[in-house]
């Protein structure tokens, strides 16, 4: 049954090493989403966040989930996104309006009370530490071993997922065609 | 040094703040949106990491239905961004106060 068990923290440095640069990247990126004025710029750096995130999944074993984040949100969401700043053709006089003026002391204050908040919460659940749980290589994370989770167990929120997608269709079907007065 | 899940989590609350940071500052309605999802993102992470530091791949099934519920609301809410825009001729949240909210 256990043929291989794979560690948490693999002692390899490559290993480290790439989730280092990776997270760097991730952080990078999403520094640019919330800084830069061109909202092209915005949405590539997202596509560079998520892309590092799913090099990130690969690393927790979650390859066929590496593989939905590329296609999905780095594919088509951020096709989505690129496509509605593109059609609405944001003039630069109407993206000049970004200025990090009135909501800045608060918000840094609010963003440094979740950072103290999660900092403390980290160093309270040290028992969360699960470094030495094993994980069989077998089917963890594969599509075998997702699709047979999804399918079996989680049959009935997987069809439900399709009445969200349709309902979403339809909203956004009702919300293109609609007459503006 | 050897990357533990504490590794994986203290990056996915960077990048929630990040987004949260984002949604709180920025007036563009679109990037409002862009830093939403980093914030979902942010939280798929830290369901695969608990995923594999458990051995229970539950959690990458949880990151599935949030994937598809954010393509649904990024769907849903760019259709809103568009009609507001050809409606106010602008994005600017400040400006868009048609709920007073």
């Amino acid at each position: 049954m256990h043929h291989a068990l794979l560690r948490f923290g693999s002692k390899s440095g490559l290993e480290s090493i790439l989730f280092y640069i990776f997270a760097a990247l991730a952080v990078v990126g999403a520094i640019l989403v919330i800084s830069h004025d061109n909202p092209v710029i915005n949405a590539l750096s997202l596509v560079l966040t998520l892309f590092s995130t799913a090099v990130l999944f690969i690393f927790l074993l979650a390859h066929f989930l590496a593989a939905i984040q590329v296609l999905v949100y780095a594919g088509a969401i951020m096709v989505l996104f690129i496509f509605t700043v593109m059609y609405l053709n944001l003039r630069e006089e109407s993206l000049s309006f970004d200025s990090f003026n009135k909501p800045m002391r608060l918000s840094i204050l609010f963003v440094l009370l979740i950072v103290s908040g999660f900092i403390a919460g980290l160093g309270f659940k040290k028992g969360l530490m699960l470094n030495g749980a094993g994980v069989s290589l077998d089917d963890f994370g594969t599509v075998r071993g997702v699709g047979d989770l999804l399918f079996r167990t989680y049959l009935l929120p997987f069809e439900l997922t399709s009445v969200l997608i349709v309902v979403a269709i339809i909203g956004v079907v009702v919300i293109a065609k609609r007459r503006l007065d | 040094m050897a990357v533990s899940i504490v590794h994986y989590l203290v990056l996915s609350s960077i990048l929630f703040i990040i987004g949260a940071y984002g949604v709180i500052t920025r007036r563009n309605l679109i990037v409002v949106l862009m830093s939403l999802e980093l914030m979902l993102n942010a939280a798929n992470l830290a369901f695969v990491a608990f995923s594999r530091a458990l051995g229970d791949m539950t959690g990458q099934i949880f990151v599935i239905m949030a994937i598809t519920v954010s393509a649904a609301e990024v769907a849903v809410g760019l259709a809103l961004v568009v009609s507001v825009y050809t409606h106010r001729q602008t994005l600017n949240i400040d400006i868009l106060r048609m709920l007073k909210g």
